[in-house]
């Protein structure tokens, strides 16, 4: 039903790059090899066995329609530097309208670059909610001038996020809508998230579910058990994610509705997913970087960097979200890239706003902890930090020809500590900041345009 | 030691040599001149985000018999109210050059957060639900008082343990100085993960008389309120400590105030047994003994002291033979 083109944004002009002697990698398209890539005019035209291709200068003009007409920018790999299929993370927060001193659709998109990111879906908890079509219009032109790599936007289910009424979500679906959420707040009453599944009949799109029981999380701050116990803490037990991800699976499965499951948190939720799955109900779930390396154990400094909903949860139920998202019970990997100010986080624990920023470290920080130690295979990490888009009906990133080049430039050995040069994104409220990561983005092309290119880079290529 | 944040951090030897402190300004307490000089030109800034008169005033008169200057600064009535942060409201009360702050606050992990912050030794008197350690200091110098040694004693923590810093504090305290701990409540006031401390659980006083030491909490009324029991008479049916629960052997204690009729019973709190008043008396020679270890006995490694009243001018803190400070976020031992 969707009239308009779903994702906006993304520089020009289109690159014309040919990267030598890079180990591209697309487990999709069954790539796992050396080559040569060119791209011309934002699209690549060229695969071919490394060191066979030869760069173009700007008067040799073998490219259509007039592109190509400045001298072809070339990126050496060496056979060392990988090229993998851009990331897309369906679950950021860009602040705008109404938050700009956390994050704007500038500063969102170039960290989202920064980390490798080829597009991004927003989430409408703003100041004013995205709720009207209005909102969702002026939010898209801005995006169009502004971003730096394609966005998405997901309006509101509810009015205001306030749980009582739908919003126009036939109109807002023809204006671009990806789909639906009321992100950080859950739909609470069943009743009403029933009424948007059989109105989701009408005008498709995913209702993307943030699942939290408040009467099971009202007063806490942090993951249920013995941390909070020994900090004297208010603790948000699991259950109050997993019951409403076993109820609300259950409604799609009744309405034959399409839901997908936001953050999730812990091995209750990971089987709750599996059961869903078994019936054959349309759900789909994603999980963040942060529970998939951290626990309740990296509370216990109160740092607020590590406070986010949902709470970073115990070792077992970091182990369940691993072996979910291996298996498949969990289909992809999402940022819920959370910006805020400084001074909203220098406050003490309980009074701090919830969330991590999460773009520029995601592929990082994976690749850190879980394929370094041999924990998931890289072809694996790769294949779920591509797999929002199908979720969202949007094309996989994918190293094909004629396929726009949504690109990421990686180079596996490099060891950086996120924070030490400063961030893309305005805030800095990073769980992985300051420590040593090891994989770094040097180059991201997004919709055909060259979004992030990193100092190394030169010195790479010279 | 640099600040008083968590007994988490203190050693057995530290909790020893606070307590042994406490009873020698004990002895001066009996005197008729109270007071010693031994911070005569220091600051101790009383900084408290939750009404509290009882510690405040413990605070104050424990620094007072030490010949410190008091500054009493409280949240209410002040720029707090006008949005003002804790960070802004510290450093700019640290423009004043406190020695210490005392600071009480309704969120865990604020002492910690602040001593970050400025170059003051911190004394935590209570950050949220989390800690309260010199009420746990105090607890143990009663007991010491009365027994002699802890070790191998049984201490029954009886009440709200959810909400409560008193337990949390007491559990750790009590544990280090070698008596176990068992936690005792109605299971909504109990936290999940509780055992991880080192305590044991119980939802029931049916084994209360295998305790040497009952140690009460105390039931707030808000608590009704929100359905953490179902009603105060049903709380007082199963959890009171009274004549008939409590044995002969047996010492009470709580962190005052009390609600008679509610977690004790009239009888009890008035009987030989209860060394609530003690543990009163107690809390002035404690924190005297605290304010004495962080500002006092380990002068070399606080940041200079201000100039002594008399001779101090502007610019004197920089001049040549002044030790050199130590970074401001260095202080803690880990």
């Amino acid at each position: 039903m969707s009239a308009t083109e779903p994702l906006v944004g993304g520089l020009q002009p289109p690159a014309d790059l040919l990267l030598r002697d890079v180990h591209v990698l697309d487990p999709r398209a069954g790539i796992d090899a050396r080559h040569d890539l060119r791209v011309r005019a934002g699209r690549i035209v060229e695969l071919a066995e490394p060191g066979t291709l030869d760069a173009e200068s700007g008067s040799l003009d073998g490219a259509p329609d007039g592109a190509g007409q400045g001298a072809e920018e070339l990126v050496e790999g060496a056979g060392r530097l990988r090229l993998l299929p851009a990331f897309f993370d369906p679950h950021v927060h860009l602040r705008t309208p109404g938050q700009e001193h956390k994050e704007d659709l500038e500063t969102g998109t170039r960290a989202a670059a920064a980390g490798g990111f080829c597009a991004v879906i927003a989430m409408p908890n703003t100041d004013p909610v995205l709720d009207s079509a209005p909102l969702l219009r002026s939010l898209r032109d801005a995006a169009a001038r502004e971003a730096r790599v394609p966005v998405g936007f997901l309006p509101a289910i509810t009015r205001g996020l306030a749980g009582e009424q739908l919003t126009e979500m036939a109109e807002l679906r023809q204006e671009g809508a990806l789909g639906f959420t009321d992100d950080g707040r859950p739909v609470h009453s069943a009743g009403m998230l029933r009424k948007a599944l059989q109105y989701q009949r009408l005008c498709g799109g995913v209702l993307s579910l943030h699942e939290e029981d408040p009467t099971l999380s009202r007063g806490g701050a942090m993951h249920e058990g013995a941390v909070s116990a020994a900090l004297g803490i208010g603790g948000i037990p699991t259950v109050a994610e997993s019951t409403m991800v076993a109820r609300d699976a259950a409604l799609a499965g009744y309405e034959d509705g399409r839901v997908h499951f936001q953050h999730l948190s812990c091995a209750a939720s990971v089987d709750a997913i599996a059961a869903a799955k078994a019936h054959g109900w349309r759900v789909s779930a994603e999980v963040c970087p942060h529970h998939l390396l951290l626990t309740e154990q990296d509370v216990r400094e109160l740092d607020t960097r590590m406070k986010m909903y949902p709470p970073l949860a115990t070792e077992a139920d970091r182990q369940a979200l691993i072996d979910g998202l291996r298996a498949g019970t969990i289909d992809c990997v999402a940022t819920d890239h959370a910006p805020h100010a400084r001074n909203e986080k220098e406050v003490p624990f309980e009074q701090a706003p919830m969330g991590s920023t999460g773009l520029e470290t995601a592929f990082a920080a994976l690749h850190t902890g879980l394929v370094l130690p041999g924990i998931l295979e890289l072809s694996l990490l790769v294949e779920r930090m591509t797999a929002g888009a199908a979720l969202y009906e949007l094309p996989t990133p994918t190293v094909a020809l004629g396929a726009p080049a949504n690109l990421t430039l990686v180079d596996l050995d490099a060891v950086w500590v996120p924070g030490e040069h400063g961030w893309e994104s305005r805030s800095e409220n990073c769980c992985f900041a300051d420590r040593r990561l090891q994989g770094r983005v040097l180059m991201t092309l997004a919709a055909g345009a060259i979004a992030h290119c990193d100092r190394a880079l030169a010195m790479v290529g010279a | 030691m640099n600040h008083l944040i968590s007994i988490e951090d203190l050693e057995r030897a530290d909790i020893e040599r606070i307590v042994s402190q406490a009873e020698r300004f004990a002895e001066v307490s009996d005197r008729e001149i109270k007071t010693l000089p031994t911070l005569r030109g220091r600051m101790v800034l009383n900084l408290f985000y939750e009404s509290s008169t009882r510690t405040r005033s413990s605070f104050e008169l424990a620094a007072k018999r030490l010949s410190a200057d008091v500054v009493n600064f409280a949240a209410s009535g002040s720029s707090v109210e006008k949005g003002e942060s804790l960070k802004d409201t510290v450093l700019t009360l640290s423009a004043h050059k406190p020695d210490a702050i005392v600071l009480r606050t309704p969120w865990a992990g604020a002492a910690e957060l602040v001593s970050r912050w400025c170059s003051a030794a911190i004394v935590n008197a209570g950050d949220g639900k989390h800690e309260h350690p010199t009420q746990a200091l105090l607890d143990v110098y009663t007991l010491r008082r009365r027994l002699g040694a802890i070790d191998g004693a049984s201490i029954w923590i009886v009440g709200d343990v959810a909400h409560s810093r008193v337990a949390r504090s007491n559990v750790l305290a009590f544990q280090r100085m070698g008596a176990s701990v068992t936690v005792a409540g109605p299971p909504t006031l109990i936290p999940r993960g509780i055992e991880a401390l080192g305590c044991d659980v119980r939802y029931t006083l049916d084994e209360l008389h295998t305790a040497d030491i009952v140690y009460a909490l105390r039931m707030q009324h808000e608590r009704m309120s929100e359905m953490w029991v179902p009603s105060i008479r049903e709380y007082a049916a199963w959890y009171q400590i009274n004549g008939r629960r409590l044995s002969p052997h047996q010492i009470l204690m709580h962190p005052g105030p009390v609600n008679r009729g509610v977690e004790l019973s009239g009888e009890v709190v008035d009987s030989p047994q209860a060394v609530i008043t003690a543990q009163v008396e107690a809390g002035v020679v404690v924190r005297m003994a605290v304010l004495y270890e962080l500002l006092a006995g380990n002068r070399e490694s606080r940041p200079p002291a201000r100039p002594a009243p008399a001779g101090g001018r502007p610019g004197e803190d920089t001049a040549a033979g002044t030790p050199t400070p130590e970074p401001v976020a260095g202080g803690r031992l880990a």
